[in-house]
Order: structure tokens, then sequence, then C-alpha cells
């Protein structure tokens, strides 16, 4: 495709005032830029899906100049806010967000909410495209009378609260009692479920915030049941997160030998994946030794279960336990379906994490919501009918998978974009302004936006904070002293 | 022990290498691009080590990279170990390669689009490569938690693997690597494939 592209070298002189991008081409548009008028992309959202978005642009077009909005100071999203802190080796992937962030043609504006701060359409018209990679901050409700008792958290605050999201900082759980129950059988479930159980020793080491640890140091949790609608076959889980769950030092797994009956005969038809889960999770029943000590803390998984109604104790305050609707399956393997038979059961507990996903939220009223699916509606990333919008990540296909999953997701949406710059899709010939009119924009309306060196300054301190704790780092937790700290 | 860590500091060094330059791609023309664009950039005071690397890229000589590894010395040529990837287009890649090199900094230094997001710390499966049969058998077993980022790798099949995790050996020599499609059902030039 660009073999037929020639570029000449000029004067160094002439580079310096003018940067031509050679056309010669068939298919191709004539396009000439100066460094004014070069392709200019914004992306809401600096989370995975928007660094990685970011990171092919940069990398696919010579000259595009892309800046990433950031709701909050701090950038990297569900990096830092959702990968648990005993999983450090996972937040390496900033390191590669970094160097995308300090490339001289991506820039970082911290601290301005899209949707809020400035709208879509006045993005729109200072870029030449703009790509929705805002996440998913909402979390999917239960829908069952006493969701909103005390001791009912959704495992997206939850999570937030242990890894310092300013918004979550007070939530202070009620970890009082001996039994939680989560609700869904994820990896977020089974991240909460490890921060409860985990011996204190290793979190001490990572960079959970101190008053989670305090918190966490003083729980008195030592029950986990992580309940899901379906059974041992549908579990959302991977099998790391629940290999460490069967590895974990003082716990023993409380499984129900009942629930795998049948399955060891299905097992050499599943695909890899699911097999190498499924045996894995029968290696815990069968390991439930008898005369483990009674003061271990235990887990296990309960299946064919729905919450119908939180219970509340007595004065009608607190949860006390959860009434649980009894399942049964209808079909098989993945696309299985719950039917409640119309039982239920009571299980006593303090706690109840509701881990049942998280969920989109529309961000402006001119951007196109799928209300019914929450996600941005799209094709292959280009937003239906809205010319120059673009989405990537969880808005884009739903939160679900792994980090190779959105990086997948964001490659292709930088590829859909650079497609249509080139084949005239996106009009890319007239001059727009990108942050030269965003920025004094936003400092009209008090908003003064974090740069990514700003950012280094709360890294610098966190770090620092960390160094004096013995912890790799001490996240700041107030949005108002990370401001302080960013602009000192 | 003292090899692995050997092996770190090695791998280190190339991963280094390769960051400067992220705009490295094998397409030639590409390179000259970012290269007129690095000088642009370095002129405007940007003198980062990035821009030079860019445009020094031009020459894309193994003078570039300077760890002991990479460099093919005539007495070491037993040590020289061909491999061949096939990219995400299936446009066939051969490289030179040394005992010890390992299948994802390799790709890095050769411009090859393999991600390594962990950082071969095997905490996810962006460096999922699939690995031809006739060699999959010269490569060690894969570790428990190799097996088990495979698991989460899209587009998983019999042959996949870490690319992180394949340390080259003399007897890997002619090993063909593929990487996966970037998705099912979609073309880089936006083509989607009708329903048979």
């Amino acid at each position: 495709m660009n073999t037929s592209r020639m570029f000449v070298f000029k004067p160094m002189k002439s580079l310096l005032t003018k940067c031509t991008r050679a056309t010669v081409t068939s298919g191709l548009r004539r396009l000439a830029c100066t460094p004014s008028s070069c392709p200019r992309v914004c992306i809401v959202g600096g989370g995975p899906a928007g660094f990685y978005t970011a990171q092919h642009l940069l990398k696919a077009h010579p000259a595009i100049q892309v800046d990433i909005y950031e709701r909050l100071p701090i950038p990297f999203g569900l990096v830092r806010f959702g990968v648990a802190p005993d999983h450090p080796e996972v937040k390496n992937v900033i390191n590669t967000f970094t160097q995308t962030a300090q490339h001289e043609r991506c820039s970082f504006h911290g601290n301005v909410t899209v949707g809020k701060d400035v709208s879509v359409e006045e993005l729109q018209q200072a870029y030449h495209a703009v790509v929705l990679s805002y996440g998913a901050e909402g979390n999917r409700t239960l829908g069952v009378p006493g969701e909103n008792l005390s001791g009912v958290y959704s495992a997206k605050d939850f999570v937030g609260w242990y890894n310092g999201l300013p918004s979550n900082k007070g939530l202070n759980p009620d970890l009082s009692s001996e039994t939680a129950v989560i609700l869904g059988q994820g990896n977020v479930a089974l991240d909460v479920a490890r921060i409860l159980l985990s011996p204190l020793d290793v979190l001490t080491k990572t960079d959970i915030t101190q008053p989670s640890l305090q918190a966490l140091a003083a729980s008195r949790v030592r029950r986990v049941l992580i309940v899901g609608r379906r059974g041992p076959l549908q579990v959302a889980c991977t099998i790391k997160e629940l290999r460490e769950m069967v590895n974990l030092p003082g716990n023993r797994p409380d499984m129900l030998s009942a629930d795998f009956q049948g399955i060891a005969e299905v097992l050499k038809d599943l695909p890899r994946p699911r097999k190498r889960l499924t045996e894995l999770m029968m290696k815990a029943v069968q390991e439930r030794p008898a005369g483990a000590p009674l003061t271990s803390r235990q887990w296990g998984f309960r299946f064919l279960r729905s919450p119908v109604e939180v219970l509340p104790s007595p004065d009608l305050t607190q949860t006390a336990g959860i009434r649980l609707g009894i399942n049964r399956l209808e079909g098989s393997g993945e696309g299985a379906r719950a039917v409640p038979t119309g039982e239920t059961e009571d299980v006593e507990c303090g706690m109840v994490i509701s881990s049942i996903g998280y969920q989109s939220l529309p961000i402006d009223p001119a951007v196109p919501f799928d209300h019914h699916k929450a996600i941005i509606p799209n094709a292959m990333g280009r937003v239906q009918q809205a010319s120059g919008l673009y989405c990537s990540g969880w808005v884009k296909r739903g939160p679900t998978g792994v980090i190779a999953t959105t990086m997948n997701d964001s490659f292709d949406t930088a590829r859909v974009l650079i497609k249509d710059m080139e084949t005239g899709v996106l009009d890319v010939s007239t001059v727009k302004p990108g942050s030269h009119t965003v920025t004094p924009l936003l400092q009209k309306r008090g908003v003064n936006p974090v740069s990514f060196s700003d950012w280094e300054k709360i890294d610098a301190e966190e770090m620092k904070r960390g160094t004096a704790v013995g912890k790799p780092r001490e996240k700041l937790l107030d949005v108002t002293e990370m401001l302080k700290t960013a602009h000192s | 022990m003292a090899a692995s860590a050997v092996l770190r500091t090695s791998m280190g060094l190339t991963l280094s290498l390769c960051r400067v330059n992220p705009g490295c791609n094998l397409c030639k023309i590409h390179i000259l691009t970012r290269c007129r664009y690095g000088l642009t950039e370095s002129l405007k005071m940007r003198t980062n080590i990035r821009s030079w690397t860019m445009s020094r890229s031009i020459h894309t000589s193994n003078g570039l990279y300077h760890s002991k590894s990479e460099r093919i010395d005539e007495e070491d040529e037993a040590d020289v170990v061909n491999v061949v990837y096939t990219d995400r287009s299936g446009k066939r890649i051969p490289v030179k390669a040394r005992v010890g090199d390992n299948i994802l900094y390799l790709a890095h230094k050769h411009g090859i689009e393999l991600e390594g997001a962990c950082e071969a710390s095997l905490a996810c499966s962006t460096c999922h490569v699939y690995v031809h049969q006739d060699y999959l058998d010269k490569l060690p077993e894969p570790l428990e938690r190799e097996d088990d980022m495979l698991d989460m790798a899209p587009m998983l099949q019999e042959n996949s693997r870490l690319g992180c995790q394949i340390i080259l050996t003399r007897e890997m020599d002619g090993l063909e690597v593929t990487l996966p499609k970037i998705t099912r059902n979609f073309y880089v030039d936006g083509h989607v494939p009708a329903p048979h």
C-alpha cells in the first residue's frame, strides 16, 4: 500500500517550518500538513483502552497528534484502580503506557471531565476525531430488596476502596462479621475474596492503601462464599485467579462435592481453558483437608444460586444474611441458562459484595448510547451515525476480557481510524486547533488540567511515601491533594 | 540462577533499546517517514534519545544493538539460530538470532508487532504466538503459569505459546512462529468477509 510513497530529505530549515506529508498515490488523498494542520485526535479516558488506542495511532501514522483526556489527575485507569495490589507484574504495562504518554506527539490532560468540563461536541470542533475510551464506571445492580442495607457493597466500590480510587476512600466497609458472601464468580469476585482472606504480611508489601490495610488487619471475616447463578462449568473467572485462591496461604477451599457430580464425565469434551479451570476446581474439592485447623480461613464456590433478598438485622439497619433462590440449569455449556426452581435457602452473613459486572454509562447527550447493552453502538469502533466519533475498550464491547482483549480491540479501533483518514471517510484536510483551544476553554471554566509531567510529581511523591513505609507506593487518596502535588 | 540473571540483563537491555524506538516497523518507507519526523522533533529542541534513535533506525544495522547476545560475530556462527516470523498480515520475516534470545524481545528488535504488556513476567497473554508443529517438541514444556496465561489468550490453539517464554536453543534453528490474526473477522483493509 505504501510502496508508492516517496520521501525526500529537505534542508533542515525547511523541515523546521514545514512538515509536508508527501503523498503520491493511488487511492490516497493528497494531504499536505504543517505542524498546525496535522491530524489531531483526542481520546477520552486514560485507561488501558485509551493508551493502547493512542499507542497504535502514533505508531501507524507519522504525523498524527494525540491528546488523552482523563477525569482524574492521574493516568492508567483500571491498571491502577482495578488490578489487584498483589498483582504488581500486571501493572508493568504502565511502563509501555508511560512511553506512549511521553511520545512527542502525545499529551495527557488529566483532571478534565468530558461531558461536564468540556462537551464532546466542543472536542469534535477542536479535533478531527474523538475516540471514546472511558470504560465502565457504573455497576450492574442486584435489583433485590435489601440491596441498600448497610453491609452491602458493590465489588467495584470495594476494589476502588482498597486500590485508592478517590471516590471510594470513604467506603469504610464493615468487616466485623465472620462470613462474607460475594455474588458473582468472575475475576473481580476472586480478587475481592483473595484480598479479604490474604495473610496480612502478603498485603503489607503491596501498594494497597494504608487505611484499607488497617481495616483488613482488624477484619473478622474468616469465610467467603462466592456465589454464582449457574454451575461449575459456567464460572466466569480465569485459572490464574482460581489457582491463587487454591494456593492461598492460611486458607482452605470449602467446596461441595455434590456440585461436581457428573462433571468428570464431560471434562474431555471441553475446550482447553474451561477444562483446565474445571480440573483445578475439582482438585480443590478433593483436597479438602479433614483436620485443618479451626483458625484457618476458608472460601468456596456456591453454585445455582441467585440473590432473592438481602436479609436485615432485627433493627432493620444491618445486613444479617442473604436469601438465595435455588436454580436449575437449562441447556448445557457456556450458553446454559439458570432457571429458578422456586426454592430458596438463607445464608447468614454480615457482608454482601455484589460482583455481577461493571457497566458503561452515557457520557454526553450528543453521543449515541445503547442503554440495553450499555455500550456505545458501533461498527468496528466507528460510532454509529456519528461521523468523527470512535470508541474502544469496555465502552465499545462491554466490560469483559483481560488486558490482551482490550489491547486487540483498541488496536482495531486505531486501525479503522487511520484507514478512514486515508480513504477520506474522515476529513482531515481542515486545520483543527486541538488543545490550543480546549485548554484555554477549560481554564476559563476554572479547570486546571494535569499534564503527564505533573502526574510524575504525584508519582514521585507516592513512591517516596511508599518507601517510608516499606511499600512500593503509597497512593494519594484525595483529588485535592493530588492537584496540590501536581501543581506544586 | 546466574544464567537467568544474565538473561534478564540481556533482555532488559534489548527492551530498553526497543523502548526508545516505539515506532519501529519493518516497512522501510515508514521508517524513513518517522526518521524525518524524528529529525524535525529533534530540531524542535526535543533532543531526546528517542528521536535520534528513530533517525538512526534508517540504517537498521546491528550496530544499533549493543547487547553482546545480539551481535553476530564470525566465531559465534555456531550460536546463530534462524527464526521465521509470520506477522499478522501473513508476511514471512526471516531473522537471524542467537542461542538465548527470547522470541518476544527478538520480535521487538526486528520491528515485528508483538506486545509484551507484563514484560515477560507471565502476567498477561499479549505475546501469544503459534509455533509451527515441527518445532513444538523442541520447546520445553510450558510452565503451569504459562499455560494459565495461554488459557486467557484470544484465539488459543494447540500450538499456542507465549513468545516471552521461548528462549532459543541450537535445536530450534529454523523455528517458525506465527502471530495470531488480529481478530477473527476483521481485515486490515476494513474488508469484512461475507458468510459462506
